[in-house]
C-alpha cells in the first residue's frame, strides 16, 4: 500500500477536497449531537408529557405563524432567578413532541414555558387584543383578529398526520390507539387519534370556551389553550427537587 | 523586486509549480499562536478532567468536579458538575442568607409581622416584587385593578374577606366568582326594577317607584338575590358575592357610565348577563407557603386589611 499521502491531491482536485471538507466540519457537531441519541438520560423519564390535543397544537400553529416566538422564549434555565420568576427549570422531556421547539433565545417579553395556568383564560384573551389594557407598560403587539377570525379547522387531520411522520404519537390505526391509552390512558390517547381530530377539536373548543365567545372557533380559542397548557403536563410536586439532576 | 528577491531567498516556498512557475511561500506561524494553540490544546485536557466531558456507551464520564447540596428531602448529596446542580447548591446558599427571614415569617403571626419594623421593611421589597411578577399583569402594578376585570385590593371593599385569614386562603385556593344570568328567567321590567333597587342602595338616582318593586324582588324566591348578596345587601363573603350598597364595583361600570339612565343600564347588563368571568388563579403549586405569607401580609397592608 502506498502511505505517500500528499497534500496535492486534494489541492487539486476540487471535489475529494469539498468532500474532505464536508467530513472536517461535521466531525464538531457528530461528536456533540450523536451521544444523545444513545445516552438514555438525556430524555428525563417523568409523568404526564403528551402531545398536544388537535386544538392546543392548531393553537401552536399561530403562535408560529404570529411570530410569538421572535419575542418569547419557552426555555426556563436552571438559574435562581429564572426559578423564581418562571418556576421550575424546563425538561427536555417537556418538548419532546414538540416539532420544532420553541424554547428559543429572543427575550422581549417574558419566557412562556409555564404560562399555563397563570393567568385566567379572560386575562389571556384581553392581553392578546389590547396588551397596554392590562399592562400598560407593555411594547407587545395587539392581536385583535385572533379574535374575529374563524379558525381554519380543514386540515387539522393532515397537520397532525405530518406531525406523525416526524415521530409525534398521534394515532391512525386502532392498534396505535391501543398502543396511545396503554401509555397516556383512555381520555388522552381518544384526543390524539387523528380520525376523530375535527371531532374532538370542535368538543374541546365548545366545552372549554376560551375566548368566551360561544358562537363560533376563533383562532383565539386555539392560541388560548395552547397557552393553557404550556408547562403543566409535569407535576412537579410528585418529584424531589433534585430528581434530575442526574439527566445532566 | 529586490526585497522579493531576498524574501525568496530566506523563506522556503511549498514546493509546489502551478502554470510553470506559480508558487507558494511557506511561511511558519507566528511562535505566540503556536503555543497560544498548544496551551488551548492542554487547556482542553484539564477541562475534560474536571467537567462532564466524554460520553461512553450510554453515559459519559462526570468528571472530577463536584457539587454538594441539600435536596428537598434534606439529604446531603453530591454530584458531578452540572448546571442543575448548581442551581440547588445555589437555592442553598439564598435560601442560608434569607433563611433568618423566611424562618422569622414563617414562625411569626400575622399580627407580630406586622407591628416589627424590620419585618415590614422585608414584606415591603419581597412583596413588590413577588407582586409585580404574578399578580401586577391582572391588579395592575399598585393594586388598583381594572373595572370590569380584577379587583381593587387597596380599598377596604372586599369579595372574600380582608382578613390575614381570607386573603391567604384566596391566594392558596384561587377564586371563582359565579352569579346565574337572569336575562332569561326574568322579564326585562323585572332586571329594570332590581336595577333601580341596587342603584338605590348605593346611593345613585333611581326611580322609587320601580326600586320599591325592585326591593321586593331582591328578596323573593322569583329572584332570590338576597340568597347570595344577603338579606341586607351587603354581600357574603362565602360566595364572593359583593356589598352592592358601597357603591364600589367591579363588574357594572357604574363609575364610568354617564347620567342616572346609564348608572341603572350597567347594572342591567349584569343581572341580565350574569358572572362568570372572575377567575383569580391558585397559587398554592406556583408560589412556595413562605411566598404566599409574604403576599398574603403585603396585599393586606395594601391599604384595606381588615
Ligand atoms: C414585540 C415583542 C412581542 C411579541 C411579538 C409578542 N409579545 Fe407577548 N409579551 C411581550 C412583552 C414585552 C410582554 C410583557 C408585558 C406584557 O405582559 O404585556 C409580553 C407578555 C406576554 C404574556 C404574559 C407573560 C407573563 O408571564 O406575564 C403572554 C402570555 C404573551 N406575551 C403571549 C404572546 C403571544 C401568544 C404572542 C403572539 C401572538 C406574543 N406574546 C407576541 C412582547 C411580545
Ligand atoms: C388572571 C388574573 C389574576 C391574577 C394573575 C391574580 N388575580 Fe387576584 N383576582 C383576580 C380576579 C378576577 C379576582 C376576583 C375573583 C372573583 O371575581 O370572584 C381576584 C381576587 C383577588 C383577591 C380577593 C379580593 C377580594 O375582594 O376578596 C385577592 C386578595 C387577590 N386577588 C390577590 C391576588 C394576588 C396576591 C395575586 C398574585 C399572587 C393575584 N391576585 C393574581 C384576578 C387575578
Ligand atoms: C348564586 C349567587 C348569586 C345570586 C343568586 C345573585 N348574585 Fe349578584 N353576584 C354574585 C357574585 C358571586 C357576584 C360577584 C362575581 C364576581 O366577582 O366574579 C355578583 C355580582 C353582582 C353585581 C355586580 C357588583 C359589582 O361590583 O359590579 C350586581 C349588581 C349583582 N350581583 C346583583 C344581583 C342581583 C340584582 C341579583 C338578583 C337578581 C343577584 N345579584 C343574584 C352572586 C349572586
Amino acid at each position: 500500500m502506498n502511505l505517500n499521502f500528499k497534500h496535492e491531491w486534494i489541492e487539486t482536485n476540487i471535489g475529494l477536497m469539498a468532500v474532505l471538507t464536508m467530513l472536517a466540519i461535521s466531525v464538531g457537531g457528530l461528536v456533540e449531537i450523536a451521544p444523545l441519541f444513545f445516552i438514555d438520560k438525556t430524555v428525563e423519564k417523568v409523568e404526564g408529557v403528551r402531545p398536544y390535543t388537535p386544538l392546543e397544537q392548531r393553537g401552536r400553529d399561530i403562535y408560529i405563524r404570529e411570530g410569538c416566538y421572535t419575542c418569547h422564549s419557552q426555555m426556563i434555565r436552571p438559574f435562581r432567578d429564572e426559578k423564581l420568576r418562571y418556576g421550575h427549570y424546563s425538561l427536555a422531556a417537556e418538548s419532546q413532541y414538540d416539532h420544532p421547539f420553541q424554547w428559543g433565545s429572543k427575550r422581549t417579553g417574558p419566557d412562556l414555558a409555564r404560562v399555563g395556568g397563570k393567568y385566567s383564560n379572560q386575562w389571556q384573551v384581553q392581553h392578546l387584543v389590547a396588551p397596554r389594557s392590562m399592562v400598560p407598560e407593555s411594547v407587545m403587539p395587539n392581536y385583535p383578529w385572533l379574535l374575529t377570525t374563524k379558525l381554519d379547522i380543514s386540515d387539522t387531520a393532515a397537520r397532525m398526520k405530518a406531525l406523525r411522520k416526524v415521530g409525534v404519537p398521534y394515532s391512525l390505526t386502532q392498534a396505535e390507539l391501543d398502543a396511545n391509552i396503554e401509555k397516556f390512558g383512555e381520555t388522552v390517547a381518544k384526543q390524539l387519534h387523528i380520525p376523530d381530530a375535527q371531532k374532538n377539536l370542535v368538543e374541546q373548543a365548545n366545552f372549554g370556551n376560551y375566548d368566551g365567545d360561544r358562537s363560533g372557533i376563533s383562532e383565539m380559542d386555539a392560541l388560548v389553550a395552547y397557552l393553557q397548557v404550556l408547562g403543566t403536563m409535569v407535576d412537579f410536586s410528585k418529584y424531589a427537587d433534585d430528581a434530575f439532576v442526574g439527566n445532566r | 523586486m529586490s526585497e522579493q528577491k531576498l524574501q525568496s531567498q530566506t523563506v522556503q516556498t511549498t514546493g509546489h509549480a502551478w502554470d510553470g512557475d506559480l508558487q507558494e511561500y511557506n511561511n511558519p506561524l507566528p511562535v505566540w499562536w503556536v503555543y497560544t494553540f498548544y496551551a488551548t490544546v492542554i487547556f482542553s485536557i484539564v477541562y475534560w478532567v474536571i467537567y462532564p466531558s466524554w460520553p461512553i456507551g450510554k453515559d459519559w464520564i462526570g468528571g472530577m468536579s463536584k457539587i454538594t447540596y441539600v435536596n428537598s428531602e434534606g439529604e446531603t448529596k453530591t454530584h458531578s458538575w452540572n448546571t442543575r446542580a448548581l442551581l440547588l447548591q445555589d437555592l442553598n446558599k439564598a435560601a442560608a442568607e434569607q433563611k433568618p427571614y423566611f424562618d422569622k415569617v414563617s414562625g411569626m403571626s400575622y399580627a407580630q409581622i406586622a407591628q416589627d419594623p424590620e419585618m415590614n421593611a422585608f414584606i415591603l421589597s419581597a412583596g413588590r416584587a413577588l407582586f409585580a411578577d404574578n399578580c401586577a399583569p391582572c391588579h395592575q402594578a399598585g393594586g388598583q385593578g381594572v373595572v370590569g376585570f380584577f379587583p381593587n385590593l387597596t380599598d377596604d371593599d372586599w369579595l372574600y374577606g380582608g382578613s390575614y385569614d381570607e386573603i391567604h386562603q384566596t391566594l392558596m385556593i384561587g377564586r371563582r366568582g359565579y352569579m346565574p344570568a337572569f336575562g332569561e328567567v326574568l322579564n326585562g321590567d323585572q332586571i329594570d326594577q332590581l336595577a333601580n333597587y341596587v342603584a338605590k342602595l348605593s346611593g345613585s338616582g333611581h326611580d322609587a317607584a320601580k326600586a320599591a318593586a325592585g326591593d321586593a324582588l331582591f328578596h323573593s324566591e322569583t329572584a332570590a338575590c338576597f340568597y347570595c348578596h344577603g338579606d341586607d345587601a351587603k354581600g357574603r363573603k362565602d360566595l364572593g358575592a359583593p356589598n352592592l350598597t358601597d357603591n364600589i364595583w367591579l363588574w357594572a361600570d357604574v363609575p364610568g357610565a354617564s347620567g342616572d339612565e346609564g348608572k341603572i343600564a350597567a347594572i342591567r347588563g349584569v343581572i341580565a348577563g350574569g358572572l362568570n368571568k372572575g377567575v383569580m388563579p391558585a397559587w398554592a403549586g406556583r408560589l412556595s407557603p413562605e411566598q404566599i405569607k409574604v403576599l398574603t401580609v403585603y396585599v393586606h397592608e395594601l391599604g384595606g386589611g381588615q
